[in-house]
């Protein structure tokens, strides 16, 4: 193995000279202890080097050991209901080495050698096949079948041989030759550079939503499978909530949750919840389809530095395997910080607020690897990554370089609001300046899945609530008295629309998730006593006082506890509120 | 073989420069000796090829680069721990202030912990009982939690942090606990006032202090937190107590840390702190918690000083990002004469949901309710200062009543009244018996039934 030796510690950054055939971002073992690194900068023989644990106790004059490859992660069954530190160590085989604190020097495996795992081909002997071709599949949860792929680096090839039964990750299953005559052996597991997106196909415009039972989400500023969203929000705003409700409710088939920088009660909140919860279609634990990252904010910084790539590359696995995932990163910012810290001590030129010039084109990277895709093989199937990723702006302030960076590439805007928080009106999503730009994209897809109106339901309500912002300042000038019977009207309407709708608690697990169309006929409702009353409020003699006064009003509240089957009794409450509100007049 | 150098080359502020070194280890422990004699500690900061940076934990003042020795001691920062530091006064470098003897230590550990590992953790949630209203309700105290109080200068945080030692319980939670108090460039009087009350109540002999006062060294600030956890993390883990730290004023620990970083030369973040202001936090709050298979843990609240109250400066806000919520005091509230001076709409609790599903069916209800009421009472306040009240409606008059009293008898207690969460919770429906029946939406209606108090209207 070719070493070089340090001469500089500086906390996470390393420089060793004699490094001359070190390659960027290649792996490499720091001190006789074996401190997993990587290389981010070469000059001459001089290699800077971020290490991915406590450098205490290391200094000049020991070895660091080159190991030729690059920081990459191992794919093959066995990452799902996995918990990972950002550098892909399971945190469970960490605690069994080390017990329960981190300790440094810990070297095991990503996924686990020894397991054996059924595996049934799906093409035989002789089989011409591409690369990203399904050779066969692997039962790795209830949830998901595994399908194992032609690497992305066989270009075309034949079965030579292709087994069936129960392996290992070490076993050979298949052997192809390729085009020119050279054999590949594949097994279970690939290995592939975090640094790297996964090729695909082409892709695609994103046109289905990702539903995620947040009323809010969903009727407002819906998210399509595919797209990226950007959740900035001052501390105690909910991002955290938002995210885990996201994790436990969207309707993608595989989903990775990376804690990059958070508490670490809140991972454990995670990993106590998640098992236990139930998967709203198949009644299996949501686990089974969950890997976790987590890298709390007391673990060494470099390591959250690479625990998002770690996460996405893991996410693109799936995505080829034909899945719809949804990556949660929470929270980008400490990416980003960490980022700063090494670009800091490398003592490159700062740009903005002290972060490297080089955030931006890094956040548009990182962010462009989401993507609806037709994925790689002959049988066209396609698959798709949602990057969620949260932001966390010190002060809450929007204008500061990350939040404006991930603005410039994600489509989706859910901006939390501190005051919303304070009055626990949650998720504190502020509906004024949040947006999503997939509105027209997945406009047809409600239209045909929910209901024709359904979009004009949802412009009818969002301009209510821009109108009730103006008539709130004239109220705050002039006082309520000064307001028309038809103003009146809005601001009750859109009290209804805030305090019925939007509201949701994300602690009750009948109201966490609330489906389309239910959504649709809440709303729906709520809006009828608007349109209706609209109609007679010239009237001699209407009173909106006897409006509130109505039974029927009392059970709108009430109204988004009917179970979700039961769309008739929407219908009827329909009526009544047809009905009594004509009775007004 | 210790190696000694007289090689110093550079002392600027807290960092001494040490050239022709050999074999020197990042985050070493260095000993200088001064040409009188005095002993003081510092680590390696960097070492670059024979040049070794060190930080002292000890005031340089009377230091020169000709004379003085430095000692390289091979191993990082440590403190000795022993179950004889209950009741024992610690200078903020670990050294006995109080004219006892020196601890002999049962064993020595490193000043920086390791990260728990997050598979490890057990999730909080034994519920605390402060006796404090507006702790209990609204912002949930949990074993193993660490909620900062965010004070300003010239409020009462450490009258509300020393009543949440003295009256903190846990229902049916027996165990040992202890108390380790870290001090951080509070004045004489503060670090006194702990004291007296530690002493007042007994507690003392369960109590270890870490006292670094305003006219102790500034760098010696950055490990005072660090032993401080130490000793806790002993106690807990290894001595299965419940140990609940307090911390003040983690605002100087932040100035130390940036005293030491303009010393370096460092590119500054916002305000001039360090761009690893949150990683350093974070090694300091994330040492709270629970481990797996282990009785003991570690509560924490930090108390800290907002720069003129500005819950968006540096500080607060990082911290506010690694801590499970905050306790913020009102200097409005203060001025009114309310004690505690709870500002309880930008106070959270991050662990209370799973606390209030313990304490009683309703908490859960009645805390939205509690809150959305109220910061619906505060925004007719205001609107009733421009318009005047006769401009309010009969419903907005209701909420400014309710404002009012959630004011004067939720919020505002004595500072030795307890109060038992049974009694906190019925207080908060009798409060609500103000509000019009159908504005309690967020109760269900089982629970309005069963814990309403029926009044003469209804």
């Amino acid at each position: 193995m070719q070493q070089g030796t340090i001469t500089k510690v500086s906390g996470p950054l390393v420089v060793a000279n004699g490094m001359k055939n070190a390659k960027m971002y290649e792996v490499v073992r720091v001190s006789q202890e074996k401190l997993m690194g990587e290389i981010i900068e070469l000059e001459g023989d001089e290699a800077s080097i971020q290490v991915y644990e406590d450098t205490t106790g290391i200094g000049p004059g020991e070895p660091v050991f080159l190991t030729g490859e690059t920081m990459s992660v191992e794919l093959g069954p066995g990452l799902l209901e996995s918990i990972y530190d950002g550098i892909q160590r399971p945190l469970a085989l960490i605690e069994k080495e080390a017990g329960s604190y981190i300790t440094r020097g810990i070297d095991v495996p990503g996924l686990n050698y020894d397991k054996s795992w059924d595996f049934k081909p799906t093409r035989s002997k002789g089989d011409s096949v591409v690369g990203g071709d399904i050779l066969g599949e692997v039962e790795e949860t209830s949830l998901i079948t595994h399908k194992v792929m032609v690497p992305p680096t066989i270009k075309k090839g034949t079965i030579e041989d292709i087994k069936s039964g129960s392996f290992t990750l070490k076993d050979v299953v298949a052997t192809i030759k390729d085009d020119e005559g050279k054999e590949h052996e594949i097994k279970m597991v690939q290995k592939w550079s975090i640094r790297r997106s996964r090729p695909f196909a082409e892709k695609k415009i994103p046109d289905t939503p990702l539903v995620t039972g947040s009323r809010t989400l969903d009727t407002m500023f819906p998210l399509a499978k595919g797209g990226t969203a950007c959740i900035p929000g001052p501390f105690g705003a909910g991002k955290t909530v938002t995210q885990q409700s996201l994790a436990k409710f969207c309707d993608a088939q595989v989903i990775v949750y990376i804690g990059c920088g958070e508490r670490g009660n809140e991972m454990t909140d995670v990993l106590l919840e998640f098992p236990q919860l139930k998967d709203p279609n198949s009644g299996e634990p949501l686990m089974k389809r969950t890997i976790m990252i987590a890298n709390t904010s007391n673990m060494p910084v470099a390591a959250r530095e690479a625990s998002v790539y770690t996460g996405i590359t893991i996410a693109e696995y799936y995505r080829d395997m034909g899945y719809h995932v949804a990556l949660m990163a929470d929270s980008t910012s400490r990416w980003a910080e960490a980022m700063r810290e090494m670009s800091g001590r490398l003592e490159e030129m700062p740009g903005e607020e002290g972060y490297p010039a080089y955030l931006g084109s890094k956040t548009a990277e990182f962010y462009e690897r989401a993507g609806y895709v037709s994925c790689l093989g002959s049988d066209d199937r396609s698959g798709s990554v949602t990057v969620i990723g949260a932001v966390s702006p010190p002060g809450g302030d929007l204008s500061e370089p990350v939040t404006q960076n991930t603005l410039r590439v994600t489509k989706a805007f859910w901006g939390l609001d501190a005051k919303l928080a304070y009055k626990r009106h949650f998720p504190a999503i502020n509906w004024l300046t949040s947006y999503s730009l997939y509105l027209d994209n997945i406009a047809n897809y409600w239209k045909e899945n929910v209901a024709e109106d359904y979009m004009q339901v949802r412009t009818q309500a969002s301009n209510l609530l821009q109108q009730e912002a103006k008539l709130e300042e004239i109220v705050r000038l002039v006082g309520m008295d000064a307001l028309s019977a038809k103003e009146r009207l809005v601001l009750e309407t859109t009290k209804s629309i805030r305090e019925d709708f939007l509201f949701q608690n994300a602690f009750d697990y009948v109201d966490a998730f609330t489906p389309p169309k239910k959504q649709y006929w809440i709303l729906r409702c709520i809006l009828s006593v608007f349109n209706e009353t609209s109609k007679i409020i010239d009237k001699e003699g209407f009173e909106i006082e006897k409006l509130l006064a109505l039974p029927v009003m009392g059970k709108i509240v009430k109204s988004k506890e009917y179970a979700a089957e039961d769309i008739h009794k929407y219908e009827e409450l329909e009526k009544e509120i047809i009905k009594e509100v004509a009775a007004l007049a | 073989m210790q190696k000694e150098y007289k090689t110093l080359t550079e002392i600027a502020g807290p960092l001494i420069l040490v050239e022709g070194v050999e074999g020197i280890k990042y985050e070493e422990l260095v000993e200088m000796t001064t040409a009188s004699g005095e002993k003081r500690l510092g680590k390696v900061l960097e070492v670059n090829k024979d040049k070794a940076l060190v930080q002292m934990f000890e005031s340089p003042q009377g230091m020169a680069t000709e004379g003085t020795k430095a000692k390289f001691l091979g191993h990082p920062l440590e403190i000795g721990v022993s179950e004889d530091m209950l009741g024992r006064v610690f200078s903020g470098s670990g050294k006995p202030i109080d004219g006892g003897a020196e601890i002999i230590p049962e064993k020595k550990l490193n000043i920086n912990g390791a990260p728990i590992n997050p598979y490890s953790r057990d999730y909080p949630e034994d519920f605390i009982q402060t006796g404090i209203s507006s702790i209990d309700a609204l912002n949930t105290l949990v074993r193993g939690q660490k909620l900062p109080v965010f004070s300003g200068a010239g409020l009462p945080h450490s009258q509300v942090a020393a009543q949440i030692a003295r009256q903190a319980k846990v229902k049916g939670g027996e165990g040992d606990f202890a108390v380790v108090f870290g001090a951080m460039g509070v004045t004489f009087e503060e670090a006194q006032y702990f004291m007296n009350e530690f002493k007042k109540t007994g507690a003392i002999n369960r109590s270890v202090l870490f006292i670094n006062t305003a006219a102790d060294p500034v760098v010696e600030r950055i490990a005072t937190p660090r032993l401080a956890l130490t000793a806790a993390e002993y106690l807990a883990y290894e001595k299965d107590m419940h140990v609940l730290v307090i911390l003040t004023d983690l605002t100087n620990y932040c100035e130390a840390l940036r005293e030491v970083s303009a010393a370096r030369k460092e590119v500054p973040g916002r305000r001039g702190y360090p761009g690893y202001l949150y990683t350093d936090l974070a090694t300091i709050y994330e040492r709270a918690g629970k481990i797996k298979g282990k009785k003991g843990s570690i509560t924490q609240i930090p108390i800290l000083t907002m720069p003129e109250d500005d819950i968006t400066h540096p500080i607060p806000d990082l911290t506010g990002y690694i801590t499970e919520g905050q306790i913020v005091l009102g200097r409005d509230l203060h001025q009114k004469g309310i004690y505690p001076p709870v500002n309880v709409l930008p106070s959270l609790s991050r662990l209370s949901p799973t606390a209030r599903k313990v304490t009683r069916e309703d908490h859960e209800g009645i805390f939205g309710q509690l809150y959305a009421s109220f910061a619906r009472g505060l925004e007719v306040r205001d609107l009733a200062i421009i318009l005047g009240e006769s401009a309010l409606s009969e419903s907005d008059l209701k909420f400014l009543k309710f404002a009012q009293n959630f004011e004067d008898r939720f919020i505002t207690q004595a500072e030795n009244e307890e109060r038992s969460i049974e009694d906190t919770l019925n207080l908060g429906w009798e409060l609500l018996t103000v509000l019009p029946r159908n504005e309690l939406k967020r109760v269900k209606e089982e629970y309005i039934e069963k814990y309403l108090p029926k009044t003469k209207e209804s």
